[in-house]
């Protein structure tokens, strides 16, 4: 009898299950919207879960990538909110969604799209050319008090790289001069050929330099060293650079979400449709690997979670932004 | 000569039926997609890329670049034809390609485009062969003074070149930085000149003008002429293609010069856009009769061309050795080769040198595989041109439209089409060169970050154009003397006849 039951209440929730997720499911294409140029961090993060979704069949509806990556990439996130209940525009950012209203006048506001999925934590760390004459964070940053300061480059303007130069600068005293490039992949470019003294990329920017011995790490921001992997030099791996908390850079995390977003009007169960896709995204193989070569840390956060993430990281920022006077409201 | 037995190895991995097969699909699919304006090498690659996720890295790349190619060469036949470039970089190929076409000369006209076309990709191909550790080391001395040097080389290029005068020549490259100035400034962030239209904050796509200056400017020009179009009696004849083939070494210098101002460009890498643009005014400037150029000399389609190729396929060698793609369909590929686990860097080359070394031995296959295939539909896209002006009019209309559309996705888009046609029409009446708007747009906002980047560089002073190093210092006194060689020229006059 009690074995009847179990199979009957098993049965009535698998059946639950299924009508749940039935509830919503794409009827025509899918948008994943990129809120960057093609071949940029986001890019790759989209087309990876593009990629593992096509693998795995986990959508009956084909997906179609489009980049819309102008002005630092509010234009993807204008296009993806422009019909506020359309449950077909997917956007894929980082933390550019909440903070770019505050320093630029956006056609879009933080609120035109809500939070579905943060997929990864991209790390930033302190790199010098390899022939720098600053071996560890405390030379350097001795070096940045004194006169004029140093050459740092990051990518785009009152974006995350700068906001981190901020940051170090009020936390330590040390002087910088920031320029801006395009992307993180020039600033990698230009601290190689050694035009600038340092910049703040994320891994997978730089790894291609640092392999070939172009530049080196100092330090990486975050409360724990990196996961181990392969060596990248022949006596340096991810997990042997030196945090920056611990060398005297009192910031103990700075991290960049990948964040997906959908128009702020659309059902809930829309919302519950892509947050089961995007779970399972994030649990196969290809994913891991996909981590794992980009060297960011794995960290999927939905509903509260992702909203109090969110709201923690931007207060931060906002409050460098005030500090600087890049606040346009 | 380690890299000649690295090359032979990548041909034998690139020379099998598979991986021709692909190279002949991406070719023909590229061709389709460089001929809808609006389109684009981009845009197409990135269609295909999702494609290519369950494919080996080599095949994979073989298919895109392949694709590419066919793009390349697709953009050049609508610029020739209609006026229309489907690719930024064929821009400069309309000047003369398309008053060719107009004299009923469009069966040479795309067969020297073609075959320039070829054998600047080939130059490149050899170039990166040889070269291929050397380069990388060369393109890491560029900074941001040394990227605005090349630009403003180029821009320089473009004025007093003889047939218009230097001034309208200055106001319409000052009207096109205007434009460039639109949208999302990346230095400071802010937003420029949009005027309230959220549209604008990406800035004013340079291919919605070139629509609109080119294809729409150039319909009201010969509507007003009355609906004549020359290249109606055109006969066409394979013999034509053989004979157009037959006069290319005639033009070996031009050949030769533009090979490597494209090769040049490619590896530092001012883009084939820049590198047509700079290649087809040095041939003018050098050229015995500057009054042919614009009105359908040979040397105005053969000079871009060549560089247009061959800085494309340099363009390749920094994506790959540096993670710096050279053109935005650069940027797409190495957005795949992410996916595909391969990491780009000067570590690719040691680490994966099966994969480099096939992708350029598929580069000269791939190369002549897109000469062959498009020579093959000359006579084809010629024939377009004895349909009656009354039915391909409307025809090129839509085909704009769809274009300017298809890029953005913007309505603004087809809105803006129409004032730039008229721009377009006000430019040829009044005698302005619509070239240097061009240009400007399309080089303008780069030349401004690089001048800013390097005015943060030096805390402002202009100086660092000329002490950063020997390389910056050289090319900035080329650019000087071309600016001001209309002025050096009249004072060189004058002092003559004082003697």
């Amino acid at each position: 009898m009690a074995r009847i039951k179990l199979t009957a209440t098993l049965l009535a929730s698998a059946l639950y299950a299924a009508a749940a997720s039935a509830a919503w499911v794409p009827e025509k294409p899918v948008e994943f919207v990129v809120a960057s140029g093609a071949g940029g961090g986001t890019d790759t993060f989209a087309r990876t879960v593009q990629a593992i979704i096509v693998k795995y069949k986990l959508m009956a509806a084909p997906v179609v990538v489009v980049n819309k990556g102008g002005g630092a990439g509010s234009e993807g996130f204008v296009y993806g909110s422009a019909t506020p209940d359309d449950p077909y525009r997917v956007t894929f950012g980082t933390n550019n969604e909440y903070l770019l209203p505050f320093v630029a006048k956006m056609g879009y506001t933080v609120q035109s799209l809500v939070p579905v999925a943060g997929m990864a934590l991209d790390e930033f760390l302190l790199w010098v050319p390899a022939d720098s004459p600053y071996k560890d964070t405390k030379s350097f940053i001795e070096a940045a008090k004194k006169g004029e300061g140093l050459k740092m480059g990051g990518s785009q303007s009152k974006d995350t790289d700068q906001t981190l130069v901020s940051m170090i600068s009020a936390a330590t005293g040390a002087k910088f001069t920031y320029i801006p490039f395009k992307s993180g992949g020039e600033a990698a470019v230009q601290l190689a050929g050694g035009h600038i003294d340092s910049n703040t990329n994320n891994p997978s920017e730089n790894i291609g330099q640092w392999k070939a011995n172009m530049v080196r790490p100092l330090c990486v921001f975050s409360t724990e060293h990196m996961a181990a992997g392969p060596k990248v030099t022949k006596d340096m791996g991810w997990s042997d650079i030196p945090l920056c908390k611990d060398s005297g850079v009192p910031i103990p995390t700075y991290q960049m979400p990948r964040t997906v977003w959908l128009p702020a009007k659309v059902s809930p169960d829309a919302i519950a449709f892509y947050t089961a896709i995007l779970k399972k995204v994030s649990e196969t193989p290809e994913w891991k690997t996909y981590i794992e070569r980009s060297s960011q840390s794995d960290r999927f956060l939905t509903g509260d979670a992702l909203r109090a993430y969110i709201k923690q990281d931007a207060e931060r920022a906002i409050e460098v932004f005030k500090r600087e006077k890049w606040i346009v409201q | 000569m380690e890299n000649f037995g690295n090359l032979m190895d990548g041909f034998g991995i690139a020379l099998s039926f598979y991986h021709l097969a692909l190279m002949a699909a991406g070719v023909l699919l590229g061709i389709l997609v460089g001929v809808l304006p609006g389109l684009g090498a981009p845009n197409g690659v990135s269609l295909l890329l999702p494609l290519t996720f369950t494919m080996d890295p080599v095949s994979a790349i073989i298919l895109l670049t392949s694709m590419y190619w066919g793009a390349l060469f697709g953009g050049s036949t609508t610029s020739i034809l209609f006026n229309i470039p489907g690719e930024p970089s064929s821009v400069a190929t309309t000047f003369d390609g398309y008053p060719m076409a107009q004299q009923g000369k469009a069966t040479q006209a795309l067969t020297l485009a073609f075959m320039s076309a070829g054998t600047g990709a080939l130059f490149g191909v050899v170039l990166i062969t040889a070269l291929s550790t050397w380069v990388a080391q060369f393109a890491l001395k560029f900074s941001s003074p040394e990227y605005f040097a090349v630009y403003l080389l180029t821009f320089a290029s473009f004025i007093g070149m003889g047939s218009a005068s230097p001034f309208k020549a200055v106001v319409s490259m000052m009207l096109g930085f205007a434009c460039a100035a639109v949208g999302m400034d990346g230095v400071s962030g802010n937003v420029r000149l949009t005027f309230g239209f959220t549209a604008l904050i990406s800035g004013i796509s340079f291919l919605v003008a070139v629509i609109g200056l080119f294809g729409i400017g150039e319909l009201l020009q010969t509507m007003e002429e009355g609906l004549r179009f020359e290249g109606l009696h055109a006969r066409i004849n394979i013999r034509d293609v053989f004979h157009a083939i037959y006069t290319l070494p005639k033009y070996w210098v031009t050949l030769l010069r533009s090979a490597l101002i494209g090769c040049w460009m490619g590896i530092t890498p001012g883009g084939p856009t820049a590198a047509s643009f700079m290649s087809y005014g040095l041939a003018k400037r050098f050229a015995r009769n500057k009054e042919n150029f614009g009105k359908g000399d040979p040397n105005g389609v053969i000079a871009p061309e060549t560089a247009d190729h061959s800085a494309g396929t340099c363009a390749i060698l920094p994506m790959l050795a540096l993670g710096v793609p050279g053109s935005a369909t650069a940027a797409v590929m190495m957005g795949g080769l992410m996916i595909w686990g391969l990491t780009p860097g000067p570590m690719l080359f040691i680490e994966r040198p099966d994969f480099v070394w096939s992708l350029i031995a598929s580069m000269y296959l791939g190369n002549v595989m897109a000469v062959v295939l498009v020579l093959a539909t000359v006579p084809f896209f010629a024939a377009i041109l004895r349909i009656p002006f009354s039915i391909i009019g409307p025809m090129i209309v839509v085909v704009c439209f769809i274009g300017a559309y298809t890029i953005a996705g913007s309505t603004l888009d087809l809105w803006l089409v129409l004032p730039f046609g008229i721009l377009g029409y006000v430019f040829k009446k009044l005698d302005y060169p619509i070239a240097p708007m061009v240009l400007a747009m399309v080089l303008g906002d780069k030349a401004e970050d690089a001048f800013r980047q390097s005015m943060i560089f030096s805390k402002g002073s202009l100086g660092i154009f000329w002490t950063n190093s020997m390389l910056v210092a050289s090319i900035m006194t080329i650019a000087m003397l071309l600016l001001f060689w209309p002025l050096i020229g009249k004072l060189i006059g004058r002092l003559r006849r004082a003697i």
